[in-house]
């Protein structure tokens, strides 16, 4: 290719990295450009192969990976070309990375100051130990950390995780390379520390003119950060274009899928997709999304389509662009809380709770009727966890009261009832843990009837029954864990919760740890179930936008203290707390670029 | 700084659980023997003998005291370094025994400075040539001789090195009473092996398990990642991470040498604390016993206090925790 | 608040491809490898011979065929390998020397096992005090090493089968304890443990349907590591002169009262050397086929 735009920093051709060993291909056909100054968001789940990508403009591939076929153009060095020492050159002063989780990418055996002297000691930046040390501390300050002696002698462990971040930001931008490669560097991080590493990441590339591939699968937070977009699909990019268009008109079904999926405060509907996306070794001749696509033919299936320029800088790989399929048959369906009784569902009244005699949450009250649903919303350390907990009698440390109808329950879940216990049933966020590996799922379905005193024909009907009613199968209670998907396994948590048709139910983030369809599908069941079950919800998570599409009334705890209730709606537009507003205005979301 | 005040609270009450242990230790071991089910004293004098000498020999023994006060008295002997007569070579235990402490310590000496270094390279080497033929050669050859008992290793040595195949080294030690240890070298060849060969590979298993699970750590890729030439990522950034696992590892070592020299000693007749307990187990020859394990369980407790003082400094993590 | 309900569902699985039977357990996994298949060849073999090997033995147990230390063919009777200590017949003290030994190493591991795993599970189970005291006990066992335990008990009751298989198992519980309650430790705080207790499950309960499956890997592992040491301690403790009865063959005797007449004829050596070294190879192929096996399930676990 001849039109080597004087305007591009990082060019991808072609890029090819395959399963070493057996040539199964994890991505392919990959080609991107960055110009100086651009970020330019990598979108995809799990599995879409967009970590492999980023860490190739590095020349770097992991055990078992190897970088096939292609070129990784920056500047005029091609990085897949290069020697070793060359390589080793390269990276810090051409392109540098910042890696997700700093906790562990830092190491903890040294020091601050030393992980951040050595990237300029490798590549002799500056020429001078003192010039070396100077730019430490200039560095150090556009990343917003102090440069004081006392930080920098500090060893990892002793930051807090949005300090790391940054630490891991300046590290990358210390050398002034001309490329960075951020692999979702804020997840874990709370609402208001993204908000700033964003702000940071951001400043740092326009005023250096710095091209920036950011990778993750975050789509509000590339909407707001990220110029152009690309999207990944089983390791195929199947969307670029700016982010503008991109969100307010997508063009491939799966980028419009992701975006409806996509929680967001102003669209209440979240609406998923069943499937996944094949693994690498897996993938038809065809195109990959096509088991999955409602537009789908049998010329999607015969092959993967071509690259088509649809608009001045909008590449898709589909052959029906833009289409958007008819969807006749939905139903709007107002949630109607079951006629008001006196009392509650689940009433929360003055509730002090400790973890190790350290205080962490501070007289909430709260309560929740039947077919409805409130989310308590806060960041971690917010109390949120212990007070659901303390709820679901799986934390001891509290004072107060909580009542369930009329009933009070004690602390410990082993000192309830087990009428107690079966009509408040508690899910739990990551599925990979909370079924027990062992055990069929059938069985560990089946619990809860078998303490309730079913017999095991009996139990088994019923457990077959839920099964269906969570869209799985009951072919499943034969099946282990291990065999099931994390959103298969989120499913089957609920069913295991509500076979024994409890009054309340208590998830406490459960869709944190799923990818955007499936999280979307969670939601959509548990909306659904909640309609048909008349279950009282306690909707436990930290994502705001999540909010509007599932809750009713809304709860936000900071500090441990309740610092704002009321309808979702009211709350989510016309805040009254200080901190609520603070919330929503760090959010980032779809709705901020297309509307 | 606040930092090194709670690194020293933290020793201090490492060794407060250490001197609880041994005390514990000392009462089990001291209950152990009172539990006879025989009289010691008519054990020692034979059967035949009068009443009066084994009364003469109870009074002398202390026999007669009650449990408290034989306890406390032979306490009290440990510690301030008199620990009475053996029963049996009716001399203090200290004469009888001092040469061959010395004897064995430098045999765990000698030992020690070959197999931790050696451990430590192989371990380290495997790790980095992971998965080539080189580790899987040695690896499986370190297994299969982790598995066998210390004398089985010693009998093959003997059988191969010294009796049958070849001649090449004695058989059995010659250390004269009042001599030195050094005083023959190639009889300390064989017991010398034998001991290495029973710490080395099963240290250097554990010592490659950690370099490895180190050298796959995020930090390491990030280190690449920055441009860090091949020597620094090991040197710098491996290394101190591996450091802690590997006191552990040396403090197994010494707790394996101090059981695997009993069996090693009476293996080659090697005059030390080894032979002597066994010595001492056969005729029940109970001052020394209790002498003796108290010797070895010190060494033990020693060793496990210091490797785990030693990894605290050495992991910042934990170092900072302490304030 | 509005919720678009979706077209009706029919129930699609999420994964539409063809779902893959049970991945298979440790021990399976451990049996594809060629080490664990080896070592258990070696193992069966040696325990035949150990448990079955007196009665197709040529002379009595303590039958004398000749002079001491006589080569074969110097010997008044017939024998295949010649005779040992006190004019034995080698080979037949060979066939009877290995019981003593395999009875009382798995009679002791098994002790071990059971009483280390509760104990393991409950420390981690419970944590805090019961944890603490538990484990302190724990530390004192493992102040001295386990040989040396073996002797005192020896110097004060004598070497009887059942006092060195209580001794052995005893000693060995601690170090079993240690590794079930590190095992334990990281699945306590899994979800499904939670799910349990929320549903009130008794603790009893939890500790034997939620924790001892899912620590089963690491538990294979350190009773094959322990089942070997024992083997070597109380062949050990054999070689060192402390048997029940000094007359019975036994494997670890043999090697020490054979020594001297290792000049004329080392077979009395020989023999009992390399059924003891193949029979602890063997067990330890077979644990490292385990550990190998557990380490690759939990690395595909990891995947996720």
């Amino acid at each position: 290719m001849t039109d080597v735009a004087t305007n591009v920093a990082v060019s991808i051709s072609d890029l090819r990295i395959e399963v070493a060993g057996s040539g199964v291909d994890i991505v392919d056909e990959v080609n991107l450009t960055i110009a100086p100054g651009e970020v330019l968001g990598l979108v995809g789940e799990s599995g879409s192969g967009k970590t492999t990508v980023g860490l190739a403009v590095l020349g770097h591939a992991r055990r078992g990976v190897k970088l096939a076929y292609g070129d990784v153009m920056i500047g005029e060095s091609a990085m897949l070309a290069l020697g070793e020492g060359a390589l080793r050159h390269a990276r810090g002063t051409l392109v540098s990375y910042v890696p997700q989780d700093p906790s562990t990418a830092l190491n903890p055996a040294l020091r601050i100051n030393k992980q951040l002297m050595e990237v300029l000691e490798f590549h002799d930046f500056g020429g001078s130990n003192a010039a070396r040390k100077a730019r430490v501390q200039e560095v150090m300050s556009e990343v917003l950390l102090p440069s004081t002696p006392e930080f920098l002698r500090r060893y990892p462990h002793q930051l807090s995780g949005g300090q790391q971040q940054r630490v891991g930001l300046a590290m990358a931008f210390a050398c002034r390379p001309s490329v960075i490669v951020l692999d979702e560097p804020t997840t874990g991080l709370d609402v208001s520390t993204q908000a700033h590493v964003l702000t940071t990441v951001r400043q740092l590339c326009h005023a250096h003119n710095v091209a920036a591939l950011y990778v993750t699968h975050d789509l509000a937070v590339v909407a707001n950060l990220a110029d152009r977009v690309a999207v990944m699909y089983a390791g195929r990019i199947i969307e670029q274009g700016t982010a503008k268009e991109l969100f307010f008109n997508p063009a491939h079904p799966y980028t419009r899928h992701l975006i409806a999926a996509a929680p967001d405060m102003e669209t209440h509907e979240m609406v998923g997709l069943r499937g996944r996306a094949p693994a690498p070794g897996r993938r038809p001749k065809g195109c990959s999304f096509a088991l999955r696509c409602e537009l789908a033919t049998a010329d999607c299936m015969a092959e993967f389509p071509a690259e088509r320029e649809v608009a001045p800088g909008r590449v898709v790989r589909c052959i029906k662009p833009f289409e958007v399929p008819q969807r006749t048959d939905h139903v709007a369906v107002h949630s109607s809380p079951i006629a008001a009784s006196a009392t509650h569902a689940l009433m929360v009244r003055d509730v002090c709770a400790s973890y190790t005699g350290h205080q962490v949450v501070h007289n909430v009250d709260l309560y929740v009727d039947r077919g409805e649903c409130l989310a308590l919303v806060g960041e971690s350390g917010s109390g949120k966890t212990t007070l659901s907990r303390s709820i679901g009698g799986l934390h001891r440390e509290w004072t107060g009261e909580i009542l369930l109808g009329s009933e009070r329950l004690a602390p410990s879940a082993r000192d309830r009832t087990t009428a107690q216990r079966l009509r408040i049933q508690y899910v739990f966020q990551n599925p990979y843990s909370s079924l027990q590996p062992r055990r069929t799922v059938g069985d560990s379905v089946a619990r809860p009837l078998i303490i309730g005193g079913a017999s095991k024909t009996e139990a088994a009907r019923k457990v077959g029954e839920m099964l269906e009613r969570v869209a799985l199968t009951a072919g499943y209670a034969n099946r282990f864990p291990d065999q099931l998907s994390g959103g298969e396994r989120q499913r089957v948590a609920i069913a295991r919760a509500l076979v024994s048709r409890p009054e309340v139910l208590v998830c406490d983030e459960v869709t944190s740890a799923l990818d955007v369809l499936v999280q979307a599908s969670i939601v959509e069941l548990l909306g659904e179930l909640r309609r048909d079950l008349g279950l009282a919800m306690l909707f436990v998570t930290h994502n705001l936008p999540l909010v509007a599409s599932i809750a009713d009334q809304i709860a936000v705890l900071a500090d441990g203290k309740l610092v704002e209730a009321g309808p979702t709606d009211r709350v989510l537009h016309f805040p009254e707390a200080e901190y609520t507003k603070r919330l929503i205005a760090d959010t980032p979301q779809i709705s901020d670029v297309t509307s | 700084m606040s930092n090194n005040w709670g690194v020293l609270k933290f020793i201090a009450r490492r060794l407060l659980l250490g001197v609880v242990t041994l005390f514990i230790v000392s009462l089990v071991v001291f209950a152990a023997t009172q539990l006879l089910p025989s009289d010691p004293a008519q054990a020692i004098l034979g059967r035949d003998a009068n009443a009066a000498s084994t009364a003469a020999l109870r009074e002398k023994l202390g026999l007669d005291h009650t449990a408290f006060y034989q306890y406390t008295h032979w306490l009290k002997g440990m510690v301030t370094g008199d620990p009475g007569d053996s029963f049996n070579a009716r001399q203090p235990i200290l004469d009888y025994i001092g040469d061959r402490v010395v004897n064995s310590l430098f045999l765990l000496f000698l030992a020690s400075v070959i197999s931790i270094p050696l451990s430590l390279w192989l371990g380290g080497y495997c790790a980095r040539k992971r998965d080539t033929t080189f580790d899987n050669v040695v690896s499986n050859a370190m297994l299969a001789v982790a598995s066998l008992p210390e004398f089985v290793v010693g009998i093959i040595l003997v059988l191969l090195l010294s009796v049958r195949v070849w001649h090449v080294l004695p058989a059995v030690s010659t250390i004269g009473i009042g001599q030195g240890p050094w005083s023959d070298m190639r009889g300390m060849i064989l017991p010398t092996a034998v001991l290495v060969i029973g710490a080395v590979p099963y240290i250097s298993r554990v010592v490659r398990a950690s370099m490895i699970e180190v050298l796959e750590s995020d930090y390491i890729e990030m280190a690449r990642l920055k441009g860090a030439p091949e020597s620094v990522v090991l040197r710098r950034h491996a290394l101190p991470n591996a450091l802690g696992p590997v006191f552990q590892v040396i403090a197994l070592n010494i707790a394996y040498f101090a059981a695997g020299v009993i069996v090693v000693e009476a293996l080659f007749n090697y005059p030390g604390i080894g032979g002597a307990l066994r010595d001492a187990v056969r005729v029940r020859d109970i001052p020394v016993i209790q002498f003796l394990v108290m010797v070895l369980a010190t060494v033990y407790v020693v060793t496990n206090l210091a490797a785990d003082v030693a990894t605290v400094l050495v992991t910042p993590r934990l170092r900072t925790r302490m304030q | 608040m509005t919720t678009v309900a979706p077209a009706p569902t029919t129930a699609v699985p999420d994964e539409p491809e063809i779902v893959s039977k049970r991945p298979p357990g440790v021990i399976r996994v451990a049996f594809r490898m060629w080490r664990t298949r080896v070592g258990m060849i070696i193992v069966t073999v040696l325990v035949l011979f150990a448990l079955f090997g007196r009665y197709v033995a040529p002379y009595g147990e303590r039958e004398a065929v000749g002079l001491p230390f006589k080569p074969r063919g110097e010997t008044r009777k017939s024998t295949l390998f010649g005779s040992a200590n006190v004019g034995h017949d080698v080979w037949t003290r060979f066939l009877y020397g290995g019981k003593p030994i395999l009875v009382a190493a798995v009679a002791a591991t098994a002790l071990a096992l059971v009483l280390g795993t509760l104990v393991g599970l409950v420390a981690a189970y419970n944590r805090g005090r019961l944890d603490d005291v538990l484990m302190r006990i724990m530390d004192v066992i493992l102040a001295l090493p386990q040989i040396i335990t073996a002797l005192i008990v020896i110097s004060m009751f004598g070497a009887t089968t059942k006092l060195i298989v209580l001794t052995v198992g005893l000693s060995t519980v601690p170090r079993i304890a240690r590794v079930v309650r590190g095992a334990a430790v990281s699945v306590v705080e899994r979800d499904f443990v939670s799910a349990a207790e929320s549903l009130g499950e008794s603790r009893f309960r939890i500790l034997l349907s939620e924790l001892l499956p899912n620590v089963s890997g690491a538990l294979l592992v350190e009773a094959n590591l322990r089942l070997t040491f024992s083997i070597g301690l109380i062949s050990g403790i054999a070689f060192l002169g402390f048997t029940p009865d000094p007359g019975a063959a036994n494997w670890g005797l043999m090697i020490n009262e054979n020594r001297k007449g290792l000049a004329s004829n080392h077979w009395g050596v020989t023999w009992p050397v390399i059924a003891i070294a193949l029979l602890t190879i063997g067990t330890g192929l077979v644990g490292d086929g385990f550990s190998r096996a557990a380490a690759g399930i939990d690395r595909a676990k990891g995947d996720s």
